[in-house]
């Protein structure tokens, strides 16, 4: 299936959950980041029991703690 | 509004033939009251830009001195300034650049016990912290206080900002929920940043203030702004402020200010 994965759209496995998408995206570490399905945060524990549908727009938004 | 001299017309005619910001707009910044927290990678541009702009009060929040691996980044301060404090290292130039500014020092580390104190007399304040403690405080404590604040972070290549009103817009926890677990995400000294990419997100938190005082334009509220330098991608993301928000939501659950405990790597990455 299809989805927008921040902005770009990115071919994944039918059936995908949240915490497949971020592997196969190479987020090697979820803590890095919030998700949000189209405009909607899924909080970190529902991540295994997200299931993705064609067509959704995914945004992984990164924590940056830097600025000195 | 404010009577300008003939030299403040001059200094400030790029300003004033911008007809978001005229006249009207400059003498608003004349009289703003600014507070940058942080005098480093993101605080060293902000304070140049919002000093040469004529904002009329600007306070800088650091406690630490000038160390020689700041001057990669840190603009303000040069290598004659190694082992100064920063606040008077960064004091010094914006004051060079322009007199009409009155700058307000404050060498100390912005805590949970006077960081409310701090944010009092100002109307905007400025996030340039390097560290996710001071930055989910310095959320809480506009949030609380009801301070507009600009968000600023930045790690190696890429660099984010948001730009908040207390009560209106999403916050920095609507997005954030929480720091990530110790070590989850480097800091900067662990692992790098290129110099310039403070000044890339530290110019656009400057402006988001020049907006907020003048009123020009539609501030970067309610989304993130993000761009990975690498390949010049720049995005906006849209977001909403979050009714189970733990500070700004419907029942925030955060009722007293704290700081979260860092990790020492992190203490340490403070310059
Ligand atoms: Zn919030």
């Amino acid at each position: 299936m299809e989805l927008t994965v921040n902005g770009e759209k990115v071919q994944v496995a039918d059936g995908l959950n949240l915490s497949g998408l971020l592997a196969a995206q190479k987020v090697e570490n979820p803590d890095m980041v919030s998700v949000q399905v189209n405009g909607e945060f899924v909080e970190k524990d529902q991540y295994g029991s997200t299931q993705l549908q064609p067509g959704q727009e995914v945004d992984f938004l990164y924590f940056m703690g830097g600025g000195a | 509004m404010i009577d300008f001299t003939e030299e403040q017309l001059e200094r400030y005619s790029r300003h004033i033939i911008l007809k978001e910001v005229g006249v009207e707009g400059q003498s608003k910044l004349l009289q703003a009251k600014v507070l940058i927290i942080g005098a480093g990678g993101l605080g060293a541009p902000i304070a140049l830009y919002l000093a040469a702009a004529g904002v009329g009060t600007i306070g800088i929040v650091d406690a630490d001195v000038v160390d020689l691996s700041n001057l990669q980044r840190q603009v303000i301060h040069f290598t004659a300034d190694v082992d100064r404090p920063k606040v008077e290292s960064a004091a010094n130039k914006m004051r060079a650049i322009n007199p009409d500014v009155n700058v307000i020092t404050h060498q100390l580390f912005a805590g949970a016990e006077n960081i409310l104190d701090l944010l009092a007399p100002y109307d905007f304040i400025v996030d340039g912290t390097d560290n996710f403690g001071t930055k989910f405080l310095v959320n809480d404590a506009c949030v609380v206080a009801k301070k507009p604040y600009s968000h600023g972070g930045i790690l190696r290549f890429t660099g984010q900002m948001m730009t908040i009103l207390p009560g209106e817009t999403a916050c920095y926890r609507c997005v954030f929920r929480e720091p990530p677990p110790p070590n989850s995400v480097p800091t900067c000294s662990q692992a790098g940043v290129l110099g310039a990419i403070a000044g890339m997100l530290g110019t656009m938190q400057a402006t988001e203030t020049l907006k907020f005082i003048t009123g020009a334009g539609q501030l970067a509220t309610n989304s993130l702004v993000s761009f990975n330098a690498l390949n010049m991608d720049f995005r906006k993301v849209k977001l909403k402020r979050q009714a189970n928000c733990p500070i700004c939501g419907d029942h925030p659950v955060i009722t007293h200010l704290e700081e979260a405990a860092m990790p020492l790597c992190d203490l340490k990455a403070k310059h």
